[in-house]
């Protein structure tokens, strides 16, 4: 790239520390406010909130630790998740792959898509009580929307050809929707997990803040606000963006890796 | 080994109630171990006739028989090669050669024994771990033309495959084609619209008019193989043939 050479006379370093720019200056503005504004109730220091993920292993207020409450609020999503997915990728293919289920099921998807998982939660706490199937459920809504719509783009993206071909190679139908179907729309089925995904930890984090809920991260900083403890939801805060931020990269990872085919293949 | 196509008609409904004719009572019989090319100019129902061979569309009217047994779906006796090659992406070469066996529960040890056979054939040794996206336009069709034999089909249905191939590449697949046709002897029949191709290629070509496609003339090409493309013979079928369609 012969115009960033030109610019940067070493492309080596310049480029290399250009995305902690904005981060730093970030971090900077948040202590020169958090030390003017002196006061710990509105903008901890940073210091108080280091301190805070410093110690991930000490319970916090009597509500357990960063840790163990990131590991009750990730069951919870992976229980959630697999359940959404689980009812989401079965329809998809199937209304994807027959007409007939399109149109039956489309009208309900239309209705119920628009609703945000967070507006069933009276519902939710109604029908299941206050508890595990509660949160799961909410959760599971959430990631399923993403999921089935990206299923049923995949399928109808899986290129009549394909199937064509392994019919005249003797393809039973089920043999179709295993080798041909399932794997040619699995990339954009992925894609749609990764959404999935980030919508459900968003839904945990949010369903964690359900009146009668004792623990979780979302439960954790909605605590510690009661009791003043900002540092502690910023702490929070971070844990979940970081716990998401992880996760969406090691599912990028495999989409890296395993589905390189959809950009090569033209 | 006989495939017979009987007074087969087909319309396709259109949404006006009118439809459109495609084919009209088109009638063909190949014997075992011919290469019989369809030619006609675009939009003559070809390719339409051709699936219909591959049982992946029916008639209207009429059928087509494998040895007196109608066609009635998509079976691996008959193999299908498509313009696009259509390997799948994340199977690598081996396993799409393989594909065929793979659905008929073939244990994977011979299935991939058998598939390095059709490698070899289609002169791709050393490409069985590569992935469709590495291999060039001529490579892929190899790679098709490959998974097709792999089932050992009764007749090989070629739907213009070499039509998105550069003039060069198409020549050079056009003699691989006929070695590996002398070496498997399959029946073979190829749609294409270049009268060059047809007249290179086959013992017997099948000219069909514009919509709706009715044979008009079945010709035979008795020139000895392998043809000089500039021969006196072949330029007179061709002449011939260019007539035909040109009418």
């Amino acid at each position: 790239m012969p115009e960033t050479a030109q610019t940067h006379p070493k492309p080596g370093i310049g480029r290399s520390l250009r995305w902690a720019v904005l981060p730093v200056l970030f971090i900077v503005a948040w202590e020169v406010a958090a030390v003017l504004i002196d006061n710990p109730f509105i903008l901890p220091t940073i210091e108080s909130v280091v301190a805070v993920l410093a110690s991930p292993l000490t319970s916090i207020l009597g509500t357990g630790s960063l840790v163990e409450n990131a590991a009750v609020s990730l069951a919870r999503v992976l229980i959630g998740f697999a359940v959404g997915a689980a009812l989401a990728i079965p329809l998809g293919i199937a209304m994807g792959r027959w007409p007939l289920v399109d149109e039956l099921v489309d009208p309900i998807v239309q209705i119920f898509r628009p609703v945000p998982p967070l507006a069933w939660v009276p519902l939710a706490l109604a029908w299941f009580r206050i508890g595990l199937t509660s949160m799961v459920f909410i959760i599971a809504l959430g990631a399923f929307f993403p999921v089935l719509l990206n299923t049923l783009d995949g399928v109808r993206s899986v290129k009549r050809t394909w199937i064509e071909a392994a019919m005249t190679l003797g393809a039973s139908e089920r043999q179709l929707l295993t080798r041909v179907i399932l794997p040619g729309a699995l990339p954009t089925i992925w894609t749609g997990m990764r959404v999935g995904f980030g919508i459900a930890w968003m839904c945990v984090v949010a369903a964690e803040m359900m009146p009668g809920t004792n623990s979780g991260l979302g439960y954790l900083i909605f605590y510690s606000y009661n009791f003043s403890q900002v540092q502690v939801i910023v702490a929070g805060m971070i844990v979940i963006g970081l716990i998401g931020l992880g996760i969406d990269l090691a599912l990028r990872q495999v989409e890296i890796r395993y589905f390189r085919w959809r950009e090569l293949e033209r | 080994m006989k495939l017979e196509v009987d007074r087969v008609s087909k319309r396709f409904n259109g949404d006006a109630g009118g439809g459109t004719e495609a084919l009209r009572d088109v009638s063909l019989s190949i014997t075992e171990g011919e290469f019989v090319c369809l030619l006609g100019p675009s939009g003559c129902g070809k390719t339409t006739l051709l699936r219909i061979i591959a049982g992946l569309e029916s008639p209207t009217e009429g059928e087509v028989r494998v040895d007196g047994v109608p066609v009635d779906g998509p079976t691996p006796r008959l193999g299908m090669i498509f313009q696009d090659y259509s390997l799948y992406p994340w199977r690598r070469v081996i396993d799409n050669i393989a594909f065929g066996l793979e659905l008929a529960g073939v244990q994977k040890a011979e299935r991939l024994a058998r598939a390095g056979e059709y490698l070899d054939l289609v002169g791709l040794e050393g490409f069985a771990n590569s992935f469709p996206y590495e291999l060039s336009g001529g490579m892929r069709q190899r790679v098709a033309v490959a998974r097709a034999l792999a089932t050992n089909p009764a007749v090989v249905l070629m739907d213009e495959p070499f039509g998105a191939l550069d003039a060069q590449t198409r020549n050079a697949m056009q003699l691989e084609l006929l070695e590996i046709w002398t070496k498997t002897k399959k029946t073979v029949l190829f749609v294409t619209h270049s009268v060059d191709e047809a007249v290179f290629l086959a013992d017997r070509i099948m000219v069909l008019s514009p919509r709706p496609g009715r044979v008009r003339e079945i010709i035979e090409v008795t020139e000895p193989r392998p043809r000089d493309r500039t021969c006196e013979g072949c330029a007179a079928i061709r002449r011939h043939v260019l007539g035909l369609i040109n009418e």
